[in-house]
């Protein structure tokens, strides 16, 4: 029943993000097959990891989770729902104060069982004037753990004209997801020149239009 | 005993496009089987592809038809959604511009259908060029906030212009079922039929005459079109307009004066917005439609004649 429930809710998301933004992926670096990666993505707004799993085929959803951060999921009953049962989110406590598990294991252990997984390295959604924040380490200890999955960059464009953080109701302007060639971490490679990296690798996808 | 002459002549369009689809279909059945000799997979593809979306266009258009004025105006509401979209996608914004872009699209665009299916030209010729003109700018200064002022007079004339061509213009289209002509009586649906009919078979005909015989090109920095393939176009597009006189209230003359004037005009606007895509350095509108980019890409010419072949049309035969 919960199970049938959230397949509805997660279809009733996929209907709304497509009427409203005719949401579409761009496989620049990839290509839509099933394989297990890690797809990281620049976040500016709540509306993000609906739109990576609207565009998804439905083939990868099935097996694609997204790491959330459990204190924003859990809020209240239906976030814990749509959080839980529909994007079957590893849900990672961000105060360090609260948790009584490593996040970096339950990720690890997500991936040990097949799934892939969407992450924003960031950490939390960006309210700045820069495209993208400095990443957290998260992303370089998951890669270190499994060095042999595929790090994937997942440029969403335009989100933060859609819907800016603070506001209720989306514009529906036209929104592409643009995924990158992958990326993975090399032998000894130190923790910050992996992450800039990795960051670099994700701002050569915003694309380009004219002066604007 | 009006409206059965005005179905009765939309069948016979609609028999005659459908003709025209079927004898493209062979065609395109024809280069595929001969597709081993030719290798030219790609423009086979690309000419079935856009085949494809045009028996579609001819169906929805049909049934829009066929359902009367409120289906006209509901499937050009939506034209005008998906086109406004792709247009706001590209523009200057920032997030002072929320309140201003929401209202564009929940707002005006709605009303101007609405004002359109009342149909009083008084209201919806102006509430977009003078009232969301003089008011979306107050709301853009209003929501203020962080860097505000940045680019401002190129922000708001960016979202006016989206709402000109995208919602105003494009609600000529529909707009010309609301037409009072003495004489003519309900069959305005025709006059739709009759512009984007005459405006696209133009265009086919500049694209292929271009492609054989063109040289000079008219606008080199922005778009292929030349001015053989123009005059190519222009030729046919009067040949229609003299052969579809019985669809209009117009005599043989005027309707070859007509199309003419909508076919240059649609011309002229497919240029206009090619420019703004090259700026833009963008090749399509949008990709909603399969072989064809987006709607703006598929409306461009129609969008730019409707406005100016509508009040013409008033002007001159309006009761």
């Amino acid at each position: 029943m919960r199970r049938f429930a959230a397949s509805v809710v997660g279809k009733l998301l996929i209907f709304f993000a497509q009427f409203i933004t005719a949401a579409r992926a761009e496989w620049r670096g990839i290509e839509p097959v099933r394989r297990q990666r890690i797809y990281y993505a620049n976040h500016t707004s709540n509306a993000d990891l609906p739109l990576i799993w609207t565009v998804l085929p439905a083939a990868l959803r099935r097996d694609t989770r997204a790491v959330a951060a459990a204190d924003y999921w859990l809020k209240n009953k239906l976030r814990a729902f749509v959080g839980r049962d529909v994007f079957r989110a590893v849900l990672i406590d961000r105060r360090p104060e609260h948790r009584t598990d490593d996040p970096i294991a339950k990720i690890v252990e997500a991936l040990d069982e097949g799934s892939s997984i969407i992450i924003f390295p960031e950490g939390g959604r960006n309210r700045s004037e820069d495209p993208l924040m400095p990443f957290k380490a998260g992303l370089y200890n998951i890669a270190t753990q499994r060095p042999e999955i595929d790090l994937v960059p997942c440029w969403i464009d335009n989100i933060s004209h859609i819907m800016p953080s603070g506001e209720v109701i989306p514009v529906p302007l036209a929104c592409t997801v643009v995924f990158g060639s992958a990326i993975h971490v090399e032998d000894g490679e130190p923790k910050d020149k992996f992450l800039t990296r990795a960051s670099d690798a994700l701002l050569q996808l915003i694309p380009q239009r004219g002066h604007a | 005993m009006e409206m059965t002459q005005t179905n009765s002549d939309l069948l016979l369009l609609f028999a005659a496009c459908c003709g025209l689809l079927i004898l493209a279909t062979l065609v395109g059945e024809v280069l595929r089987a001969r597709l081993p000799k030719t290798h030219d997979e790609l423009a086979v593809e690309t000419y079935l592809t856009r085949l494809h979306s045009w028996w579609g266009m001819v169906f929805l258009f049909s049934i829009a038809l066929l359902l009367g004025p409120v289906g006209i105006i509901v499937l050009f509401a939506f034209c005008s959604l998906a086109a406004l979209r792709e247009f706001l996608t590209l523009t200057t914004k920032t997030n002072a511009d929320h309140w201003s872009l929401i209202a564009s699209f929940y707002v005006i665009l709605p009303l101007q259908y609405v004002l359109i299916w009342w149909g009083e030209v008084g209201l919806f010729s102006t509430l977009i060029p003078v009232y969301a003109f003089l008011l979306l700018p107050i709301l853009s200064v209003l929501r203020g906030g962080k860097g505000s002022n940045k680019n401002f007079l190129a922000r708001i004339s960016e979202t006016q212009w989206g709402l000109m061509i995208c919602v105003f213009c494009a609600s000529y289209i529909p707009a010309l079922v609301t037409l009072d002509i003495p004489g003519y009586g309900s069959r305005t649906p025709l006059l739709i039929a009759y512009l984007v009919f005459v405006i696209q078979m133009g265009d086919l005909m500049e694209y292929f005459a271009g492609r054989r015989i063109g040289k000079t090109k008219v606008a080199p920095a922005v778009s292929p079109k030349t001015r053989e393939g123009i005059l190519c176009g222009a030729a046919l597009a009067a040949g229609l307009g003299f052969l579809l006189t019985w669809m209009t209230p117009f005599s043989p003359l005027a309707s070859i004066a007509m199309a003419l004037m909508a076919y240059l005009v649609g011309v002229g606007g497919s240029l206009v917005l090619a420019a703004i895509k090259s700026d833009r350095g963008i090749e399509n509108w949008g990709h909603l439609i399969p072989g064809q980019g987006g709607f703006v890409d598929q409306l461009d010419s129609v969008v730019f004649a409707a406005p100016i072949f509508f009040h013409v049309t008033r002007f001159y035969y309006g009761a």
